[in-house]
C-alpha cells in the first residue's frame, strides 16, 4: 500500500486571486518583505496497490482527470510505501 | 421542427426552475427536467445545463459534475451537433468537460457578484443570437467564479474564428476594463466552440424574461434557438 500526496500549483502565468489577497494581508500585518503568495492545494489519499509503478500510473490518471485541471494547473505526486491505513 | 428544451438537474443546481419557469411560462416552449442520474436526453433536441452550485462545487467548479451519467449523453450530443447552451454553473461544466475551451477562475476581486451587467453581442450567431449582433443587451450575473481565462495563443485562435458571442461593456457598447465585472480576458462573457452548437456564458437570461420582474431583454438567446431549430427539418442540425 502507499500514502500518495498530490500537489496542484497554479501555474505562474495565471493570477491566483487568493494569493493576491494573502499578500494584500501580509502588508497589512506588517510583513512588508513577503512577496508573490501564491496558494496550492495538497491531496492525501491511500493506494491499494503493491506495484509503485502501478500506483504512480493510478494517482497520475486520476490526478488529471479529477484533482487538477490541466488547463490551469500541473501537479506532482509523492508515493510513500506504508503498512498504516 | 419544434424544440423541445432539456433542462439538467445535478444535485445543487438552483436556476433549473428559473429556467424551466422561463422557457415554459414566459416563451411558452415544451421543456422538461433531466435528472443527471438519468443517462437519456428524453428527446430533447436543446439542453440547458443550468447555474448552481453542482456537488457543491468541490474540487473545483464543475469538476464532478461533468462525471454525471447524463454528461457522457450530452458530451455525444454535442459532438454530433445538437444544441447545447451552458448558463453560469453549466458553463464552467463545459469548460471542464472539454466541450468548450478554457477555465473559468475566481473572480479578480475575489468577491461573489450580484448585479445587472451589459453585453456587447459581438459575435455573430445563427443558433444563438440571431439578428442580434451589435446589439447592447442587460442581464443580471451572479457567480464568484466567472473569470474567464484562457492561454494567449488560444485566445487569438478564439477571437480569429468569431467565438466570442458576449463581451461585457458599458450602457452605451464600449468593451472597457471598468466594464469588466470579473477580470475575464478580453472582457469575455459568453462564448460558443467551433462549431457553433455550443454556447456557455456566465450571464443569466434565463433571468431576464419576464416582464413583470423588470427585464425580458434575455429572451432572445431562446427565441432564437427556437427559431434556429424550427427553420429545420434534421434531429441533429449541424
Amino acid at each position: 500500500m502507499f500514502k500518495a500526496k498530490v500537489i496542484i500549483k497554479r501555474r505562474k502565468s495565471i493570477l491566483d486571486p487568493q494569493g493576491k489577497a494573502a499578500e494584500q494581508g501580509a502588508k497589512l500585518l506588517g510583513f512588508l518583505n513577503i512577496d508573490q503568495v501564491r496558494i496550492n492545494k495538497e491531496v492525501e489519499f491511500f493506494v491499494n496497490l503493491s506495484s509503485k509503478e502501478e500506483a504512480l500510473k493510478e494517482v497520475t490518471e486520476f490526478s488529471g482527470k479529477l484533482l487538477a485541471n490541466p488547463i490551469m494547473e500541473d501537479f506532482e505526486i509523492q508515493l510513500e510505501e506504508t503498512d498504516e491505513s | 421542427m419544434n424544440p423541445k428544451f432539456g433542462v439538467v438537474v445535478f444535485p445543487g443546481s438552483n436556476c433549473d426552475h428559473d429556467a424551466y419557469y422561463a422557457l415554459k411560462h414566459e416563451l411558452g416552449y415544451e421543456v422538461e427536467f433531466l435528472w443527471h442520474k438519468e443517462p437519456s436526453l428524453k428527446g430533447c433536441n436543446v439542453i440547458i445545463l443550468p447555474g448552481g452550485f453542482s456537488y457543491g462545487d468541490y474540487i473545483r467548479c464543475g469538476a464532478v459534475a461533468k462525471l454525471s451519467p447524463i454528461m457522457a449523453e450530452v458530451i455525444k450530443f454535442a459532438n454530433e451537433g445538437g444544441i447545447v447552451i451552458g448558463i453560469c454553473n453549466g458553463f464552467q461544466i463545459l469548460c471542464e468537460s472539454g466541450l468548450l475551451p478554457g477555465v473559468l477562475i475566481k473572480n479578480k476581486s475575489l468577491k461573489f457578484i450580484c448585479e445587472d451587467v451589459h453585453l456587447l453581442v459581438t459575435g455573430k450567431s445563427e443558433v444563438f443570437a440571431n439578428d442580434a449582433s451589435g446589439s447592447v443587451v442587460k442581464i443580471p450575473i451572479a457567480h464568484g467564479e466567472g473569470n474567464y481565462f484562457i492561454e494567449p495563443d488560444k485566445i487569438e485562435e478564439l477571437e480569429k474564428n468569431g467565438q466570442i458571442l458576449f463581451r461585457y461593456c458599458t450602457p452605451t457598447g464600449e468593451i472597457s476594463p471598468e466594464s469588466n465585472p470579473n477580470g475575464s480576458i478580453n472582457n469575455i462573457a459568453g462564448l460558443t466552440n467551433r462549431a457553433g452548437n455550443v454556447l456557455g456564458m456566465m450571464p443569466h437570461p434565463e433571468r431576464a424574461c419576464s416582464k413583470t420582474i423588470g427585464n425580458d431583454s434575455g429572451k432572445f438567446v431562446f427565441s432564437s434557438i427556437a427559431n434556429f431549430i424550427k427553420s429545420k427539418e434534421v434531429e441533429h442540425v449541424f
